[in-house]
């Protein structure tokens, strides 16, 4: 089971400003285990999709050189109050998670 | 006369070559992108790019070819970044038109970074952390109106954060 997404909406007039942060190691193949000595193997998240309401308006691609645990903060014009932003990502081991939450009231 | 074995043969013939119109088919559905994957998000990872192992080659491996240098592509980054495991940037595209963002570290062992594709109602504004090996050059690409602009930014790096 992957980490939780951590996902925060505040709307400012028309501008939706969503913060992400993901849980996730964001192994780039290069760091040795402390415990073993061994190489942890890549791990990484390869794409990213925000939408509003279920429409995608961001998708990123990303390699291992996002920082570990991602964060990612961006802005979505005409959102109202209650409507839906969603977060869904997918990494190289084909694991993924989703996370939405409700557009709160201007404030 | 035919024997048997000729009828074996057509038929093991026909059957191979159902199999292949009908394989070209499922091959032609899926670069359509008609047939995808329950889990495929948004535009096929270009594994090209991300695995080059220096700027030049990844810039060509994404269609990045003599980028035009812009003002208009902002960029925020510290000039001197303690860790390299979290080098915070920002990045706001006034170009009109702006459809996608991409983040290059030049000196990086793989120097594409990401990209971010902007649709409908998001502002080509971008937020984020990224990993930086030592001190290099930050490179902006923004894609507007179909053509490519590009702008840099010097970040000097104190601890190298790529075996993290």
């Amino acid at each position: 089971m992957p980490d939780p997404i951590r996902l925060r909406v505040k709307l400012d007039g028309e501008l939706a400003e969503v913060r992400v942060l993901i849980g996730h190691p964001m192994e780039t193949g290069l760091r040795k285990d402390p415990k073993t000595g061994e190489l942890v193997p890549l791990h990484f998240i390869q794409s990213v999709t925000a939408r509003l309401n279920g429409t995608p308006v961001l998708e990123a691609q990303w390699s291992q050189a996002m920082s570990r645990n991602p964060y990612m903060q961006f802005r979505i014009h005409g959102a109202k109050p209650g409507d839906e932003i969603g977060i869904e990502w997918l990494d190289n081991r084909g694991e993924s998670n989703r996370a939405t939450a409700k557009v709160p009231p201007a404030g | 006369m035919q024997t048997p074995q000729s009828d074996t043969s057509r038929q093991a013939r026909g059957s191979r070559r159902a199999f292949l119109a009908l394989s070209t088919l499922l091959t032609s559905a899926f670069v359509a992108g008609l047939l995808r994957p329950l889990h495929t998000l948004a535009a096929q990872w270009n594994k090209a790019a991300f695995d080059a192992r220096n700027v030049d080659d990844a810039l060509k491996a994404a269609g990045i070819v003599n980028p035009t240098p812009s003002v208009e592509i902002l960029i925020k980054a510290p000039e001197i970044a303690e860790n390299g495991a979290q080098v915070p940037v920002d990045i706001l595209s006034n170009l009109p038109g702006t459809q996608r963002i991409y983040i290059f570290v030049d000196k990086n062992p793989q120097p594409f970074v990401g990209s971010f594709e902007f649709k409908h109602a998001a502002e080509p504004f971008i937020s984020t952390r990224i990993k930086m090996g030592e001190t290099s050059n930050l490179r902006i690409v923004v894609v507007a109106g179909g053509r490519h602009y590009v702008a840099t930014r010097e970040v000097k790096v104190t601890i190298g954060g790529c075996g993290t």
